[in-house]
């Protein structure tokens, strides 16, 4: 049974996976461990994907898949046709720059799916990443969230822009839609409102 | 004070609704432990040492009459009949248990109360002066834009998991009282020479493990960006702030390792996009908030009232409650009043059910039914007649309130520390008690004069030791607890943060301790010189000598 949850006009609905998620190989590096000095800017732990990662990753060579983003770019010439054919997406990490995407995908209306990939529920920077996204790039199309997406994050993921949701497989999918509707009005302007309550009502 | 409409119940009744649906699915094993951990600290319950602890929002420190009744209440159903009031001016319950607290937050919400972001990585509640409105110094009243932020604040689904925990406090005063520079974000209202609302923006302050006191980001900012501004440095913390170390995870520490200026670049190129977006505040807005904080029906009362004056001379115990409890209010013939929850002897900050019942009969017949918290965790009737203060007192004294140690040693600023926390490593309210009880010799302590005593039971500094003009932090050595003693940190406009005197000491000795630390003050003052104005001007030095002296003299005995 899929796991897929689709904002639609008539309301949320689970539906048919029709996009294939192209994961990199696991990286045979070790992981060097930061000893407790004070942080770069834009280092906040991750480890950045390696050559070989990205060399053996495997792509399929016809259907609709979605690419990571450091392969996305590193393979965008070789890509030009498919994604003239709506059969590429990104997959970006919450640590990834939208910047480095809109440098090697100018207009990314061409894709028809944007995926970001949260590892862990708690981390909030995949909203933002939503948020800029739709108001900073102008992106129009399929936004995802895939990775460790559980039913009480999925309020905030609709308000950042997201509009599907690939739920953690060993939840069930079907009672998560209820918590897309947690709160009837909320306050705060966002993605899916820009209006905040008092430019909404006359409270 | 702000009352909810529809839209404002609305909310925390769908709330109650969301975590009732998810206790329901933590206790039948559908939620994990880490997945229920954000979920209900989001909700202001944690899991301690006893119980778990469930803290109420008490946005920017005011309740009703009504709401205090409600919370005593709770207390006597739900706990064992009393409360906490914390130095972020919420209340929090040590004793419910996991499953009633759905049905606590529905008996909260009848009241317009919550516990929303009372904890977890998310914005907190924001906090302010417990003297708005009502102070003398006060320039500008922040309370309906304290409000304007608490709603945007409210499940903002950007920030809703930030990489830590995120307090805004906001201030309009001349004399900061809300330690606006010990915020992760602190606002700072005034009038700008164009006579418009205008605020200073303070970012990256903090006590906890590595306190640091906050930098101006931006000195003039008009008011209706407030929220755009505040969206804009989230923002850019949100994306870089770190993930990987829980304790490198504040704003503060980005602050620092970009430097003010490459981190306000960052936020002012973020703001410029935000800038004029719908959540802007409109006038209309600002003025139907602001409907809600409008000055009471205040009395044309003489500056004086001969009652007052008569029972000052008469009654020396009246005078002496007088003189810590009553604070200058802008309208004459009123005054504000500090009821101490810091009784010799009591946990600094609670209050039982019978004397919540009591603040909140008080507050209705003295002071238009409503009352403050402040941070250093006694409660205010903010308008009281001078003419009914003795009355007051009178009923004050009987539920044990009136305590004549407002700002003095004994008002002590106490986190509830190993008794009750699982993340202090020492015990605070018995070092309070200890203290108290070594000092309860009134004319000594008014001799004393104002002092602040802050003491937390671990480096997160609920009990904002840093900033005490005598910090005690209670530390762990090799599974047993000892108190670290820090001088001349304070809040304020001067605020500063204060100096390590040296090793450690036992619980049995801090009583000890801080009669030497006085006794030296006391030879050493000028005139009428405060605690921390000696300790500035001669330096820890002659305090460090007398206290470690006995302890080098044994040390020396050890050597011969």
């Amino acid at each position: 049974m899929s796991h897929l949850i689709t904002l639609q006009a008539n309301g949320a609905q689970i539906g048919e996976d029709l996009w294939q998620l192209v994961t990199l190989p696991a990286s045979q590096q070790e992981v060097r461990k930061q000893a407790g000095k004070i942080v770069l800017f834009k280092l906040t732990g991750e480890q950045t994907v390696t050559p070989e990662q990205m060399a053996n990753t495997v792509i399929p060579s016809s259907g609709k898949i979605i690419l990571p983003l450091t392969v996305f770019i590193a393979r965008h010439a070789q890509l030009q046709a498919r994604i003239a054919n709506q059969e590429i997406g990104v997959c970006l990490d919450t640590h990834e720059s939208l910047a480095d995407l809109s440098q090697a995908q100018a207009d990314l209306n061409a894709l028809p799916i944007i995926a970001v990939y949260v590892e862990r529920f708690a981390d909030g920077r995949i909203f933002t990443l939503g948020n800029l996204l739709r108001t900073r790039y102008g992106y129009k199309n399929e936004l995802r969230a895939v990775g460790d997406v559980l039913r009480d994050q999925l309020f905030f993921l609709k308000r950042s822009g997201f509009t599907s949701f690939a739920m953690r497989t060993d939840r069930s999918a079907t009672e998560a839609i209820a918590s897309l509707s947690d709160f009837s009005q909320p306050y705060q302007g966002a993605v899916d409102e820009a209006r905040p309550a008092f430019r909404r009502y006359n409270r | 004070m702000y009352k909810y409409d529809e839209i404002d119940q609305s909310l925390v009744d769908e709330r109650v609704a969301q975590y009732r649906d998810q206790t329901k699915r933590y206790l039948a094993g559908e939620l994990s432990e880490e997945e229920f951990r954000p979920l209900r600290l989001q909700n202001g319950l944690y899991i301690q040492r006893h119980a778990p602890m469930l803290r109420i929002a008490v946005p920017y420190g005011m309740l009703s009459s009504r709401q205090l009744h409600k919370l005593a209440d709770i207390a006597s159903q739900y706990d064992k009949a009393y409360g906490h009031f914390s130095t972020r001016q919420n209340m929090q319950l040590n004793w419910p248990l996991l499953a009633d607290v759905p049905d606590i937050l529905a008996e909260l919400a009848k009241v317009e109360m919550h516990a929303i972001q009372t904890s977890g990585n998310c914005i907190r509640n924001i906090t302010t002066d417990q003297f708005a409105g009502v102070a003398p110094d006060e320039v500008v009243d922040p309370r309906a834009m304290a409000e304007v932020m608490r709603q945007w604040s409210t499940f903002h689904p950007e920030f809703a998991l930030l990489p830590r925990k995120f307090k805004i406090a906001v201030s309009g005063t001349k004399n900061d009282r809300a330690i606006v520079q010990a915020h992760d974000i602190g606002m700072e209202f005034y009038l700008d020479s164009h006579q418009k609302l205008a605020i200073k923006v303070w970012v990256g302050g903090g006590l906890g493990r590595t306190p640091i006191l906050g930098t101006v980001i931006r000195e003039h900012l008009e008011w209706q960006h407030a929220l755009t501004y505040c969206e804009a440095i989230v923002r850019v913390y949100n994306l870089h702030g770190r993930r990987d170390n829980a304790y490198k995870a504040r704003i503060k520490i980005l602050v620092k390792a970009l430097g003010i200026d490459e981190f306000k670049h960052q936020v002012e190129e973020e703001w410029a996009h935000l800038k004029d977006a719908p959540n802007t505040i409109t006038e209309a807005e600002l003025a139907r908030v602001a409907q809600h904080f409008e000055p009471m029906p205040y009395e044309a009362l003489a500056h004086h009232d001969a009652t007052y004056d008569a029972a000052i001379a008469s009654n020396p115990a009246f005078a002496a409650w007088a003189k810590r409890s009553l604070h200058a209010h802008k309208i004459p013939g009123y005054r504000s009043v500090t009821l101490s929850l810091k009784t010799h002897g009591q946990a600094p900050g609670d209050a039982s059910s019978e004397q919540m019942h009591a603040v909140a009969d008080l507050a209705a017949q003295y002071s238009f039914a409503e009352l403050r918290v402040s941070h250093e965790q006694n409660l205010i009737l903010a308008d009281v007649k001078l003419s009914d203060t003795y009355a007051l007192w009178e009923k004050a004294r009987a539920q044990g309130l009136a305590s004549p140690n407002i700002g003095l040693l004994t008002d002590i600023i106490c986190c509830p520390g190993g008794d009750f926390c699982s993340l202090a490593n020492a015990k605070s309210i018995p070092i309070a008690q200890a203290i108290q009880m070594q000092f309860d010799n009134l004319d000594y302590l008014h001799d004393i004069g104002e002092l602040e005593l802050n003491i937390s039971g671990c480096m997160n500094a609920c009990g904002h030791h840093h900033i005490g003009h005598i910090g005690i932090l209670g530390i762990d050595k090799d599974g047993s607890e000892w108190y670290q003693v820090t001088l001349g940190g304070s809040q304020g406009n001067n605020a500063s943060l204060g100096t390590v005197i040296g090793p450690s000491f036992s619980a049995e000795e801090m009583p000890q301790v801080i009669e030497k630390l006085i006794s030296v003050y006391l030879a050493q003052r000028n005139g009428e010189e405060r605690f921390i104005d000696t300790v500035r001007r001669l330096g820890v030095a002659p305090f460090k000598a007398q206290v470690y002296a006995d302890k080098n003299t044994a040390k020396a005995g050890v050597i011969a």
